[in-house]
């Protein structure tokens, strides 16, 4: 799995290197600049680079955070009817699609997630085979969590289905975007040491907003204000969705600002 | 080991915890004895003295109406023409003003002042008795809310008036069956503006103009609904206020000349909409009385009250109608509807005094049978308010209808004043809140968990490093305390509070200088660490607590808590698995190796640790999810069906069902008694020969195979085996006492000899392998503590070989704490199933199967984690986690922290014929009631010994390479037998831990009662709440200290065997 990060951040610090001789050759040429300069040069271009990827992660994390809103948005401008409350399967399915189709596209075109060491059409097929399992599997896990905190088992199977689908796309699909299907990967990188590049920050970051937002949803269920919001799962579901909301924005900021501490070794 | 110093130290914390709660709810709670006699028509009371049938007289009103607006406040009632910018509930009711002015003789309205609690139902019984409610009222059947004291709605009843209601329901659940004809309306959704008062307005006038009533109740609900939602100033409050306003004309229209009108209402609200405390906004309602037949004498004239007490509506109305005053009323005549001397021939009935006479003595009998029955009533008082009467009784006999009317004046007036003084005095007794108790009580609370908290910091401290510093602070407390408890109990709350602080400051000087703070550097890492630790399970903790502040979260209480213990219970893999704890650590060449840290666990080990925390948590999660379908269901909770597993077998129609009931609560029963036998066998507990051993041979199996026929004969549906019934029900006597005795025999005999260690002696060279034997017995565990033991005491004998001597085995030795106590908590799981229907028995198990699920997962996280030895602090995961558990299986367990879901049956379990005493009935259902806390509590030092517990299962599970470090691994609980320091101050920081935890949720229920004592649920789920909560604390620190009594007691007891044996070994 490291070796595709590996691949990537390889591949930057090939291009940060070129843009390093180039600066310095361009000190060269000028001449002028003292000795500490250049360090500081150096190390204000390194950061440029640094920013190169955050700056990335933030540009994609815009995308997909509007890819939400419009989510929202689109289909009450072309459906009859359509609310947040109302409709609330409904809306629940579009920000899934909207979420997996947007995830999906970002992540293909950043190049992040593996690039394969086999490139043979069979071994694609059977990462996509398996990707494909991996999501219902963790549809079906997913629903067992929440029927296991107090969720109604039969009743309304279906609103905690969609949830759990809601939950997978939030969570689960940036996995495999990240790190490919690949168990062993995704149970390290949630461990403190476990990040191997900035990306695998960003998603500890925004599974743990969503996992966290869903749960605070659960809270004001009990409550008896009578309000639209309260019914199961809409608090959920806005829950998780605000919180992956959060994790979006908290994640680039947050490594902005840890960058000195962020060290990330590989494999 | 300190045995003495742990013990006095908690029970002086629990003695502080209890003087804040009994100061707290001695504040809050008004208790009062019911009196459950009734007046009647012949009763002595007639002016004079003379026998004379009372109801026979002509009464002045044969009909009466009473329409009662909910939260009618008197503001709402006053007009005042000079307003010009009326707020919403200002001038809405102009008919009052109209007709007072307009027809002064006719009619009054007066400020009505109400009692706390001014809550309806309360408001209810205290203007249909004339007395005081209290939250309390000692005597009630709590099952049912049915007033039995004597009321006016029954004396009507007496006397063959017919009563006709019509409104809110709770006065149907008040008086069943004494209505003629009811049409209740539902009053439980506060939403609700109009249900019930459209309901009454369909029906009101039609009745009214019919033959066939007396007397008319009308509760009209929309007012005070409309406070609830959207608060007095608002235009919604405006619309019901007209409303009411066109009723009150519409009803004086059709009224007849002989009824007399009255519109009240029971109490008032804020100025957010709220009521139920004792502020005058709440008290003062509104009182206004009406008849188309002249009710006055003249106008209003400067001796009419100002204030009219709810209280007096009672006898006024019981002699204008011609009834005899309720029994326990208190109040009195409103003089100014009566006439001042008799008027011969008139239908005007009693004068002004003969109506105050009726009273007076009415209140003195009352006051006589109530202070025989209670000793609340101060005697001083007492002896004053009888001196009075005498006084007025002998001045009443002496006067006559021809003496003076100053001197009926002066009569009269002492009589107001004797009524007004025994009203105070029962009102000073029984209505009121008492803020400075209630404070004291918060305080000492709050001082009480502060000082738990910081002695469970310090004890670790002080186990690492002073000797005998206990000692000092442990009995300058002992002794504060009692001066403490006794200050607190019989004098003055201040006083108390200013010990508590000076008693607390003292403990922290003597135990500060060298422990309380970290001194060095590591200290300050470890401080530092823990409070990092401390993060998590605090939130959940505070999500607890602030649960209890809110009513909807109490009434989903089950749930709440089944999430937070699942939540917190995901917690513990994720961050130890985020600490790098659950995967065995990469090979890193480059890494030097830690010096100062101990070597990390082998690899095999962290992942079967990791595998058995996953499965444990799998068994928890599963356990919970189960335990949630034995839950019972609140009123409150609409679309909700109880657990079938509640109805005891007895009341099942459907045989299969029953069989299949049956079945699955024996086969729980069989598991339960298996496991506690399987565990203490594979331990080898079950060699030895001794008291407690005998009660896990036999009393274990023997208790459950009775258990089982007491359930096959109560489930016997009666009269099936008519020619067996004798025997069924004597074996329905006989068999549960045989039980409680064997159980009692059991649980004394496992106190006094709580030793589960067999000795086997055998030759040098022979024996097997102690790999073989592992499972059962730890043979080197005694040469190692004989060795040890030899090292210290005996240096100077020193001179023998080891090796020449027989070896001896212990069996059992390793778990020789844990055993006795999971024995009691075995015995006491059967002995509360007992009191408790068949069907919890698959609930126990689960209690059981979760209790082993939380110490497997706590022993695995302390064994990955790999502390440095000798450290057997538990931390407070598993300590939440375990005050989690017990809230959550006292509702798995089918209980409800509401009064009328309290399993009475347990009363009867053995005593099918009732009870003569109180005391016996009342345990058993507080033992059936407290259930899980008192199992939870007796196991809380399992949390202990569980890591050392599993520690054999690390020694042997490292494979051959770990086979020459077996003998140091196999130590198990001889290691705490190793550092008695350490031993006794881990014990003290695990109790008072657990006592925090539970504190603390004590003191969130205590301050959500103090809190919210205005609140509308105030009543009905925060003080039952509240209730429930300070007796689980009370049962759970009792046996919390039987636990740890225990434990002490095994510890007194392995010493003693030790110095046997070395004494047995150097004679030989």
């Amino acid at each position: 799995m490291s070796s595709g990060n590996a691949w990537f951040r390889n591949y930057c610090l090939r291009k940060s290197l070129n843009e390093n001789s180039q600066c310095t050759s361009a000190y060269r040429k000028s001449g002028s600049f003292s000795n500490l300069t250049f360090v500081a040069f150096c190390y204000a271009y390194f950061i440029i680079m640094w920013d190169h990827e955050i700056k990335a992660m933030a540009s994609s994390h815009a995308i997909i955070a509007s890819s939400v809103f419009m989510a929202t948005v689109l289909p009450a401008v072309f459906i009859q009817g359509f609310s947040v409350y109302g409709t609330h399967l409904l809306w629940l399915y579009s920000v899934t699609g909207a979420v997996s189709v947007v995830n999906i596209a970002v992540f293909w075109l950043l190049g992040i997630s593996q690039p394969t060491k086999k490139n043979t059409l069979g071994y694609k097929l059977s990462r996509l085979v398996r990707s494909c399992m991996y999501l219902l599997l963790s549809c079906l896990f997913y629903h067992t969590v929440v029927v296991l905190y107090g969720a109604p088992l039969i009743e309304s199977a279906l609103e905690t289905f969609s949830l759990a689908v809601l939950l997978t796309s939030l969570t689960t699909l940036r996995c495999l975007c990240v790190l490919g299907p690949n168990v062993q990967a995704w149970i390290r990188v949630f461990s403190r040491h476990g990040a191997m590049s900035v990306w695998d920050t960003s998603l500890q970051i925004t599974v743990a907003c969503s996992l966290i937002g869903a749960w605070l949803g659960a809270f004001p269920i009990p409550l008896d204000w009578d309000r639209p919001w309260q019914v199961w799962p809409v608090s959920c579901s806005l829950g998780s969705v605000v919180g992956y909301l959060t994790g979006l924005v908290v994640a680039p900021a947050w490594i902005h600002f840890h960058r000195k501490q962020l060290t990330y070794k590989s494999k | 080991m300190k045995r003495l110093p742990i013990l006095c130290l908690l029970l002086w914390l629990c003695a502080l915890f209890y003087v804040g709660i009994y100061l707290f709810v001695s504040g809050f709670l008004l208790v009062r004895l019911e009196v459950n006699r009734t007046s009647a028509c012949d009763d002595v009371l007639q002016p004079g003295g003379q026998q004379r049938d009372f109801c026979g007289a002509k009464p002045r009103f044969k009909r009466t109406l009473l329409l009662i607006v909910d939260a009618l406040k008197i503001d709402f009632a006053r007009y005042d023409p000079a307003n010009k910018t009326p707020r919403p509930y200002e001038n809405k009711l102009p008919v009052l003003e109209e007709t007072t002015s307009l027809r002064p003789t006719h009619s009054r309205l007066y400020p009505f002042r109400a009692d706390p609690p001014t809550t309806t139902m309360q408001r209810i019984k205290g203007f249909t008795t004339g007395s005081l409610p209290t939250f309390i009222d000692v005597g009630n059947n709590f099952a049912s809310s049915a007033i039995l004291e004597d009321n006016i709605i029954h004396q009507f009843g007496q006397i063959g008036k017919r009563l006709v209601f019509m409104g809110d329901d709770t006065w149907e659940s008040l008086f069943p069956k004494k209505f003629q004809r009811s049409l209740p309306f539902p009053s439980f959704n506060v939403k609700d503006l109009h249900t019930v008062d459209n309901g009454i307005l369909q029906h009101l006038y039609s009745t009214m103009v019919g033959d066939d009533w007396d007397v008319l109740v009308a509760h009209f609900l929309g007012v005070d609904h409309c406070g609830h939602r959207f608060g007095p100033d608002h235009p919604a409050m405006g619309q019901k206020l007209t409303q009411m306003d066109g009723v009150i004309r519409a009803v004086m229209e059709r009224l007849q000349n002989d009824t007399l009108l009255v519109v009240m209402g029971d109490h008032g609200m804020t100025d957010t909409g709220d009521h139920g405390g004792d502020s005058q906004k709440e008290t003062d309602a509104a009182l206004f009385l009406y008849s188309p037949t002249p009710l006055f004498p003249g106008p209003p004239s400067q001796s009419e009250p100002e204030v009219v007490p709810q209280t007096d509506l009672v006898p006024t109305l019981a002699l204008l109608l011609g009834a005899p005053i309720p029994y326990s009323n208190v109040g009195q005549v409103l003089l100014p509807l009566f006439p001042e001397a008799q008027v011969q021939g008139a239908v005007a009935g009693l004068s002004q005094l003969e109506a105050l006479w009726v009273n007076v003595k009415q209140v003195n009998r009352f006051l006589e049978t109530y202070s025989s029955m209670a000793r609340d009533i101060p005697p001083e008082s007492l002896a004053a308010l009888q001196a009075h009467f005498s006084r007025l009784s002998s001045a009443y006999l002496a006067s006559s209808p021809a003496s003076s009317p100053a001197s009926r004046q002066e009569l009269v007036e002492s009589m107001q004043a004797y009524l007004t003084a025994v009203r105070e005095t029962c009102r000073a007794t029984w209505a009121r809140f008492n803020p400075h108790k209630m404070a004291a009580g918060l305080v000492i609370l709050a001082l009480a968990c502060l000082l738990c908290f910081m002695v469970s910091q310090a004890s670790g401290a002080l186990g690492a490093g002073g000797r005998g510093l206990l000692t000092v602070p442990v009995a300058t407390a002992a002794a504060f305390s009692i001066v403490c408890v006794c200050v607190c109990v019989c004098v003055c709350v201040c006083v108390c509070v200013c010990v508590c602080v000076t008693v607390c400051v003292f403990l922290h000087a003597c135990v500060n200088p060298t422990s309380f703070y970290p001194v060095s550097k590591v200290e300050a890492k470890h401080w530092s660490g823990s409070a990092h630790l401390l993060l998590p399970p605090l939130l959940v903790a505070g999500l607890r607590c602030a649960s209890l502040l809110s009513d909807s979260y109490v009434i989903a209480e089950g749930r709440v808590v089944t999430f937070l213990l699942l939540s917190l219970g995901l917690y513990v893999p994720v961050r130890l698995h985020w600490d790098g704890h659950l995967l065995p650590p990469p090979h890193d060449p480059q890494k030097p190796p830690a010096g100062l840290l101990p070597p990390p666990p082998p690899p095999a080990m962290v992942r079967r640790e990791s595998y058995v925390l996953l499965g444990c948590l799998g068994l928890l999660v599963g356990g919970a999810y189960l335990s949630l379908s034995f839950h019972a269901c609140r009123e409150e909770q609409g679309a909700c069906t109880p657990s079938p597993f509640l109805s005891p077998l007895a009341r099942m129609q459907d045989s299969r069902l029953k069989n299949l009931h049956y079945g699955l609560s024996l086969g729980a029963l069989a598991l339960w008694t298996h496991l506690l036998r399987r565990w203490l066998r594979h331990y080898g507990n079950l060699n030895a020969s001794g008291g407690a051993v005998l009660a896990a041979r036999w009393a274990l199996p023997l208790a459950a195979v009775g258990l089982g026929l007491n359930w096959a004969v109560s489930g016997t549906p009666e009269g099936s085996f008519r020619n067996l019934a004798e025997l069924i029900g004597a074996a329905q006597v006989a068999l549960p006492r045989a039980l409680y005795a064997l159980l009692g025999l059991a649980a004394a005999l496992l106190w006094a000899d709580p030793l589960t260690v067999f000795l086997k002696t055998r030759g040098p060279a022979t024996g097997i392998s102690p790999h073989a034997e592992l499972q059962h017995l730890i043979p080197q565990i005694y040469q190692r503590m004989r060795r040890s033991l030899e090292d210290s005491e005996q240096q100077l004998a020193a001179g023998r070989e080891v090796d020449t001597r027989p070896a001896v085995e212990a069996y059992g030795l390793g778990t020789v704490y844990s055993a006795p106590l999971l024995l009691l908590c075995g015995l006491l799981g059967l002995g509360l199933l007992l009191l408790h229907p068949e069907g919890m028995a698959v609930s126990f198990l689960l209690l059981l199967l979760e209790m082993a699920a939380l110490l497997h997962i706590h022993a695995s996280a302390i064994t990955v984690l790999s502390l440095p030895p000798g450290d057997f602090s538990v931390p407070w995961t598993p300590l939440v986690l375990w005050a989690l558990a017990s809230s959550q299986f006292f509702h798995a367990t089918g209980h409800l922290p509401t009064f009328s879901s309290i399993q009475w049956g347990a009363a009867f379990v053995g005593f099918p014929g009732g009870h003569s005493g109180t005391l016996l009935p009342a345990t058993l259902v507080a033992l059936n009631t407290f259930s899980s806390h008192i199992l939870f509590a007796v196991a809380c030092p399992l949390l202990l010994f569980w890591p050392l517990v599993c520690e054999v299962r690390g020694g042997a599970g490292g494979g051959g390479a770990a086979g020459q470090e077996e003998g140091e691994d196999a130590v198990m609980e001889m290691r705490l037998r190793e550092n008695p320091q350490q031993f006794s101050s881990a014990l003290l920081q695990l109790a008072t831990r657990y006592l925090t935890v539970l504190g603390v949720q004590v003191l969130a229920s205590v301050c959500a009662a103090a809190v919210l004592r205005r609140h509308l649920m105030v009543w009905k789920v925060f003080t039952p709440k509240l209730m429930f909560e300070t007796c689980g604390f009370l049962v759970s620190s009792v046996f919390l200290l039987v636990g740890v009594g225990l434990v002490l007691r095994t510890d007194l007891a392995v010493g003693r065997w030790f110095r046997r044996l070395l004494h047995a070994d150097a004679s030989r």
